[in-house]
């Protein structure tokens, strides 16, 4: 059998169910991938190799029974936010060093009790605040695509004897890469990287303001972030919890709806999870799109957005118009208001679920001349830059005296974003298109995103949205730029109408295809 | 509405985050660059606007008020940098 790895999640279940090959086979080819690899890459922070042999060994028990579970013997990576019992879980901090909880959170749970592998923690954005994994204490991960350049290649005529190879000159064009390095996105870019580079057949990932569809789109993968509410929260490291979201991260629709089925739950331990049944995704896939709704915000053409992104999203118009829907334009007038009132919801948040990292419950302790000292300095030693950061704006604006000005107006206007979709699908619009980034990746250490920390933000301005209104978004690969990254479009959807975001995905995915990078890791 | 270095250094006293003079510096131009960013929402008009309790309308839920876990204080405790029979220690902090 040639490379396992290169196996989707619904073919390599066909092979293990039909006994072509082994759970633990495919672990193997996973694990050495991964050791081949991640020293360039740095996807995983934390690889569990006996833990992935002993469960891929399990699944080999079961699979042989016919007992295999919906994902028996898939090899998944897990973004180190979530809570995996006795293993690595640090939200990529130093504050959390050593932390390794007696508990599982419920999503992994949902996984493993499907018969998933677990092959170890992936990197991410500290804490999941960042849109480039440069915030992450493990170091970047880097993106497997980079940019490449046509050449014009002059051939030399050349005669290689009797009846041999003749070429009689002229020009072709060849691909070379650039050496330049890219980051994956963030925050789950450890996960989107992993995926983009065989070393997992899919991973975990969360998306708070665009951590799962901002890195899904600059890799060339299929990321979806659920509706609020549709996976449990429990056990998840929290960033802001009224955004907050889990889903996958996966090389193609199909894949992601095996995921997310998997993921879902009803769970009594978050108060937030939904009671309603999770619907078979993977049936959505491939039912005709015909007078299906579609609507284009014309809010989302923005200034200064590369020509590329705005061609890319009339190509997808096309392709759901050829698929027999109706394009309808429309208007969701307080789009811009989003990502600044995200930028005092989100710290807001934040800065009230990370007071706990006090130095006394785990991680991190820096001694002090008192108890404040001790936890002003485990504090300032254990948060990283971009994290101290939103929790100073954080606690800033809850502060007396500016909670009115700042936090009260920003959840009002996080009301009129939400109206603002809930009009248009009162209208008839069964789906958004829209791009899903405004640009593709970028470079390690871009200069400009150091110097301004808003122009980093900038980044999840298409993606935002969604988690202010709690709908579903899904980001799905729709061509290459001009130096060959990848470019992804994003769909928004009624709440837990999931099931639209991947019959419609799917149809854009046939349309321009599935895309991996070049080899040179 | 911007901050000062004098105020910069309030929060992170309130955040409980120890800040050099040179951190409580950069911090400033940073805070104000966001602050500066967000200040747009003022141009909103959000009379009769309700501020977003809920993102999805669900009623809390509610579960009856009885025990359902516990007797888990060694787990409770394994992770702590500091511990004696259960209890987290702590410097001092009473006289």
């Amino acid at each position: 059998m040639s490379d396992l790895t290169q196996l989707t999640i619904s073919q390599a279940r066909a092979k293990l169910r039909g006994k072509e090959i082994t759970a633990t086979e495919i672990t193997e080819a996973y694990l050495a991938a991964i050791d081949r690899a991640n020293p360039a890459l740095n996807a995983y922070v934390a690889v569990t190799g006996d833990k992935a042999r002993d469960m891929a060994k399990a699944s080999d028990a079961r699979l042989v029974k016919g007992e295999g579970g919906a994902l028996e013997g898939i090899p998944l990576g897990i973004k180190d936010l979530f809570g995996t019992e006795g293993v690595h879980t640090q939200a990529c901090s130093h504050v959390l060093d050593g932390f390794k909880p007696r508990y599982e959170s419920t999503v992994t749970t949902n996984l493993w009790a499907d018969g998933a592998v677990m092959l170890g923690k992936l990197n991410m954005d500290e804490f999941a605040m960042g849109s480039s994994n440069e915030t992450s204490y493990y170091g970047p991960v880097i993106n497997p695509w980079r940019r490449s350049r046509l050449d014009t290649v002059v051939m030399p005529t050349t005669h290689q004897g009797d009846g041999g190879f003749v070429s009689a000159g002229g020009t072709r064009t060849a691909r070379s890469l650039d050496n330049a390095q890219l980051v994956p996105g963030g925050s789950s870019g450890g996960s989107a990287t992993a995926v983009s580079a065989f070393l997992c057949a899919g991973a975990t990932a969360t998306d708070t303001g665009g951590s799962i569809r901002q890195p899904a789109a600059f890799t060339g993968t299929v990321g979806i972030k659920p509706t609020y509410g549709r996976c449990s929260r429990w056990g998840i490291v929290a960033f802001a919890s009224s955004l907050d979201q889990a889903g996958p991260i996966a090389r193609d629709v199909r894949d992601a709806a095996i995921l997310l089925k998997s993921m879902a739950s009803v769970d009594p331990k978050d108060t937030t999870s939904v009671d309603r049944l999770v619907p078979d995704y993977e049936a959505a896939i491939g039912k005709p799109i015909k007078g299906m709704k579609v609507g284009i915000p014309k809010e989302y053409r923005v200034d200064g957005m590369p020509e590329e992104i705005e061609a890319l999203w009339q190509k997808g118009i096309a392709w759901l118009k050829d698929a027999g829907a109706e394009i309808v334009d429309i208007s969701l007038p307080h789009t811009k208001y989003a990502l600044p009132a995200y930028y005092i919801v989100a710290p807001a948040e934040a800065s009230s679920n990370l007071a706990r990292y006090d130095g006394v419950r785990y991680g991190l302790r820096v001694p002090g001349k008192d108890i404040v000292d001790m936890y002003e300095k485990t504090r300032a030693a254990g948060f990283g830059r971009e994290v101290k950061r939103r929790i100073m704006i954080g606690t800033y604006v809850l502060s007396a005296g500016y909670y009115d000005a700042y936090y009260l107006q920003a959840q009002k206007v996080r009301n009129l974003i939400k109206r603002d979709f809930e009009n248009v699908f009162a209208a008839g619009v069964d789906v958004i298109l829209t791009p899903a980034t405004p640009s593709a990746a970028f470079g390690i250490a871009d200069e400009d995103m150091a110097a301004d920390p808003v122009k980093m933000y900038l980044n999840d301005i298409f993606t935002v949205t969604v988690n202010m209104a709690g709908l579903p978004g899904i980001a799905v690969p729709a061509g290459l730029d001009a130096k060959g990254l990848p470019l992804g479009l994003q769909l928004i959807g009624r709440p837990f109408d999931e099931e639209t975001l991947f019959q419609t995905a799917a149809v854009i995915e046939q349309a321009a295809g599935t895309f991996q990078p070049e080899k040179w890791w | 509405m911007s901050v000062d270095v004098k105020t910069v250094k309030r929060v992170a006293r309130l955040a409980r985050i120890a800040v050099s003079e040179e951190d409580a510096e950069r911090m400033t131009g940073e805070l104000n660059a966001i602050l500066g960013f967000v200040e747009q929402l003022n141009e909103v008009d959000v009379s009769g606007v309700e501020p977003m309790t809920s993102v999805t309308p669900m009623e809390m839920k509610k579960r009856r008020d009885v025990v359902t876990d516990g007797n888990k204080a060694a787990d409770i405790v394994a992770n702590a940098p500091a511990t004696e029979e259960n209890f987290f220690l702590v410097p001092k902090v009473v006289e």
